[in-house]
């Protein structure tokens, strides 16, 4: 497939992604680091006779994806970590609806307003439900502007095939920086997800409904069950990661986004010194795959988890792993990032203890 | 003479509502508007939360629910996807004017093409009887129980045609009640209107309803009808404010 190489940013690159996935609905509202994806929408959507609304609130944002889902469209918001938080309500609306929708998180420092800096530290909030109820999303995590692009088609097809909002996670780092990225000069494919729940009006059928609302008595408990079956399926089929130097590595590392790029150059770091490192990226936050963690660090020394949090992934990893072997852990939090000195001196330090 | 019966756009189930209630007799006027417009094939509705939030148990067309408040942020996204669609949101005072404040009135400032109906019973049925932004001064509430005191910091019953008629958006906004057959009629008319505003494409529409809620005020459905023509009207004046 002919392409065109592009010089674009992490936010853009989300925005063109997805447009060529065909989003025809987005709801958005000021707040950084993500402005230049709603700006990049406000101009798209109009080239495109789709539909941009500038939102009066986070809150009014989601539930108009909301409404835009019901219709059957594909529909899609952005924002920044408090934003998020305001989100959840909607969020959990989606889930318990079963409708498919796509949210991006473009992190920054926390708690409260914290700061405009790249952050992981939404990482609780995104795998573990963030709003009330027993349910999931999806979560994504990016690791080049490229994969921006790319995953916007993973996003709406797992949202589609699921009926489940999927979050896209990524950074400020991520977001702000641009990269050369590859995109196809054709239209790309989109498998047909039949919506015959969605609201077009009652015509030739009877009325459809989209609730969360279960009063009878064990009809929600029925309806928890449902979704449950739903999230094993998603968590049977639907788990990505990436794995680098798998064979005669000693270590492992474990990260994902913007952490990863810098623990990669870390490894290579260490190669040079003899060390081997195995690399391993979630790309699927929820599910996490736990297994292939487990496989790849059987025979190993140690796991390192970096992160730009102090300390939510590397929860997932001894998860994975329990006490079959050390797992060490360096973050840095509040908008802070590591070099790969520093955590090339962390590494050596534990290793030489 | 038209035979008098239940329109083919109410499902057929007994409303579960106390009786003396407003909202079978605004279920079924906007039921019958509906049906009268032949508009059931691309009519949605959006129901609330509060006592009505099961209004898709009843309405024989496409219905959603929406998160306390959030209604007209959810039918302005499926209007905008689909504007062949006659959309409409049923929210009650404390959804549309308290929580929902923001949406209410961007979403009427944006002059979103949308027809929107908003039943006052001064205060929030559901819960159990507390205070609303619509609760009159001097009425007892669950958290007014020594009734409603602009001192105390409870603020003042807030009119919410009177403060979208300020917008350039809102094309219409009228104040009616069910507590007569009269005033059955009138509201029945101002439905009608609201909705075909929308399918003339003419912007935001909202019809108020003064609505009885006799298991709240603690009044006979009687009492009810009657409270409302004598005191609720007083502080929330009948008729076309835009």
């Amino acid at each position: 497939m002919r392409s065109k190489r592009t010089l674009i940013t992490g936010n853009e690159a989300i925005g063109e992604g997805a447009i060529k996935a065909g989003c025809f609905f987005y709801a958005g509202y000021p707040i950084t680091p993500q402005n230049e994806l709603t700006a990049f929408m406000a101009k798209r959507m109009a080239e495109e006779k789709r539909v941009f609304i500038q939102a009066e609130s986070e809150i009014s944002a989601i539930n108009m994806v909301f409404g835009a889902s019901a219709s059957g469209v594909r529909a899609m918001t952005s924002s920044s970590s408090p934003g998020i938080s305001l989100k959840q309500e909607g969020i959990s609306y989606l889930a318990g609806c079963e409708l498919p929708a796509v949210i991006v998180n473009v992190q920054r420092g926390g708690p409260g307003l914290g700061n405009i800096a790249p952050s992981q530290s939404d990482y609780f909030q995104a795998t573990r439900g963030g709003g009330h109820g027993d349910y999931h999303q999806i979560v994504l995590a990016p690791g080049s502007v490229q994969e921006c692009f790319d995953f916007m088609f993973l996003a709406f097809n797992l949202a589609d095939k699921y009926r489940n909002p999927v979050m896209v996670l990524l950074d400020a780092f991520l977001g702000q920086m641009a990269e050369a990225i590859e995109i196809p000069n054709s239209k790309i494919q989109i498998p047909n997800y039949k919506k015959d729940w969605a609201l077009t009006g009652a015509k030739g059928r009877a009325p459809n409904i989209i609730r969360s609302l279960f009063l009878e008595e064990g009809a929600l408990e029925k309806h928890n069950l449902r979704l449950q079956k739903k999230y094993k399926k998603i968590k049977d089929s639907e788990q990505l990661f990436e794995i680098g130097n798998k064979s005669n590595s000693e270590i492992v590392f474990v990260a994902y986004g913007i952490s990863y790029r810098i623990a990669k150059e870390v490894s290579l770091l260490l190669q040079g010194k003899g060390l081997k490192v195995a690399l391993f990226r979630p790309i699927t936050l929820w599910p996490f795959p736990y297994q292939a963690l487990r496989d790849l660090a059987k025979d190993k020394r140690a796991v390192f988890v970096f992160e730009l949090s102090c300390g939510q992934m590397v929860e997932d990893v001894r998860l994975a792993l329990g006490e079959r072997l050390p797992v060490y852990f360096y973050g840095r939090a509040g908008g802070g990032v590591f070099t790969e000195k520093e955590l090339l001196n962390f590494v050596e330090e534990k290793l030489n203890a | 003479m038209p035979e008098f019966k239940k329109p083919q756009t109410l499902k057929d189930k007994p409303f579960h509502y106390c009786p003396g209630c407003g909202h079978g007799i605004v279920h079924r006027i906007i039921a019958e508007i509906v049906e009268e417009l032949g508009i059931r094939e691309r009519t949605v509705g959006v129901a609330p939360v509060g006592c009505a939030v099961v209004a898709y148990d009843y309405w024989d067309f496409d219905t959603t629910e929406a998160a306390h408040g959030r209604a007209l942020a959810v039918a302005t996204a499926i209007k905008r996807c689909r504007p062949q669609l006659t959309v409409f949101t049923y929210q009650g005072d404390g959804d549309l004017v308290s929580i929902g404040i923001a949406e209410t009135l961007h979403s009427a400032n944006r002059g979103e093409n949308l027809t929107c109906i908003f039943i006052n019973n001064a205060c929030y049925g559901m819960t159990g009887g507390q205070m609303a932004p619509t609760t009159l001064i001097g009425q007892k509430t669950a958290t007014t129980p020594q009734g409603r005191d602009p001192k105390r910091g409870e603020g003042y019953p807030l009119k919410v045609p009177e403060l979208l008629a300020n917008l350039k958006g809102v094309v219409y906004a009228e104040r009616t009640s069910v507590d007569s057959p009269a005033n059955i009629i009138k509201t029945r008319q101002a439905v009608k209107k609201a909705f075909l505003n929308q399918i003339e494409e003419k912007g935001f529409s909202l019809v108020e309803v003064l609505s009885q809620c006799p298991t709240i005020w603690g009044l006979s459905p009687v009492q009810a009808v009657k409270w409302v023509r004598e005191v609720m009207t007083k502080e929330f004046p009948l008729g076309r404010v835009k």
